[in-house]
């Protein structure tokens, strides 16, 4: 739609929207009714499950403030969970290795540091 | 086959012509359903695809919900152009127009209250994207080979990392949030999304300030061009505008007022 007249033109229709916003928009923004056909967004499975990532409540943005980014599950994409379940496994099996030499350690009447300090 | 009434917006009436290639959800024009002084624009859709079931079926399908909802803010796009409407969410479906009627008329009030609320006004969308992640010796997934002094290293890694991005978020932060007080200066409202995942948006870097502002048509101009001057303002942040969008994220009085009690 043009509004060339009114609007500035480099952003006329929402040229550089993507999907996400169009989706947030459409599918969590505007008037809620229910019509004759009941359809709770929620209750979609594909919603909850990969839209959630990007579309969270308005009110708990409300919520939020401006340093939202810091506490919103939102922000824990699937890349950053990946991220720390690597770096549980990789705890856990270094400690699994440390263990046992702490063990050996212990009945070798040293401590761990000194180990480590060699 | 029965034809259900999908309704996109209510607006007050208006003049101009919409688009006439303009093609709603199922591929149906947009009608204008007049009803007591105020406008539903519904498409006739089909019951095999909108009644309760298959349109349930359909949202799961990512193809079919990207076309849905670009067909729906094609119109409401369309009207905004030349009229303010009041954006209904996606998959607002009634079985014939007199549901819809009865609809309007149960809502008539908070209808008009909030369209003479909006009236005149657009939505800007604005988002700040941290590019870079910052430069830190990249972490190597653990090898062998560095077994015996590694574990106090690893720690000290990981406390450097950490730090570095501590840094990165609060520099994001206070540039989002200067940037934010100074839009909402000029803004008649704001509100704050949640940030978008940058897997689903297809876009670079971290989403920090997903947001959206009121502004008058008249002062848009005004508005794009404050957001131009602080684009550039701190290397390895990304700003980005959309819009003009209809008031979506502004229609909320009306959820408030008189809603029938679903809320999705």
């Amino acid at each position: 739609m043009s509004m060339a007249s009114r609007m500035p033109e480099p952003y006329g229709q929402n040229g550089g929207a993507n999907l996400a916003d169009i989706l947030e928009r459409v599918l969590d923004k505007g008037v809620v009714i229910a019509g004759d056909i009941r359809i709770n967004l929620l209750d979609i499975e594909l919603l909850t499950v990969k839209l959630r990532l990007i579309v969270a409540s308005v009110d708990k943005a409300k919520e939020m403030g401006i340093d939202w980014w810091e506490t919103d599950p939102a922000l824990s994409s699937g890349a950053r969970r990946d991220e720390l379940a690597r770096e549980n496994a990789e705890l856990r099996e270094r400690l699994a290795r440390l263990e046992p030499e702490l063990e050996s350690g212990r009945s070798s009447g040293r401590t761990h540091a000194e180990k480590e300090g060699e | 086959m029965t034809r259900l009434r999908y309704v996109y917006a209510v607006c007050r009436p208006f003049d101009a012509a919409l688009q006439a290639q303009l093609t709603g959800v199922a591929g149906d024009p947009p009608r204008m359903l007049n009803h007591r002084g105020l406008v539903a624009v519904v498409s006739h859709v089909p019951e095999g695809d909108f009644a309760e079931a298959p349109l349930r079926q359909h949202l799961e399908d990512l193809d079919w919900l990207t076309g849905t909802a670009r067909a729906h803010q094609g119109v409401i796009d369309a009207l905004t152009a030349v009229t303010t409407p009041l954006p209904l969410r996606l998959g607002t479906v009634f079985r014939d127009d007199s549901g819809v009627r009865v609809m309007m008329e149960a809502r008539e009030e908070a209808f008009r209250r909030t369209l003479d609320r909006l009236a005149g006004r657009v939505e800007w969308g604005v988002k700040v994207y941290a590019e870079n992640e910052p430069s830190e010796p990249s972490e190597p997934v653990e090898q062998p080979a560095d077994r015996p002094a590694s574990g106090r290293d690893y720690l000290r890694r990981r406390r450097m990392q950490t730090r570095a991005h501590e840094n990165m978020w609060e520099q994001a932060e206070e540039f989002a949030g200067r940037l934010h007080a100074t839009l909402s200066d000029y803004a008649e409202d704001a509100r704050l999304h949640a940030p978008q995942n940058s897997a689903l948006s297809g876009t670079s870097g971290q989403n920090v300030l997903n947001a959206a502002y009121l502004v008058p048509r008249g002062h848009s101009e005004e508005f794009v061009e404050v957001v131009d001057r602080t684009k550039d303002d701190v290397p390895g942040m990304r700003v980005e505008l959309t819009g003009p969008w209809a008031a979506y994220s502004f229609v909320e009085e009306v959820e408030n007022v008189g809603d029938t009690g679903e809320r999705t």
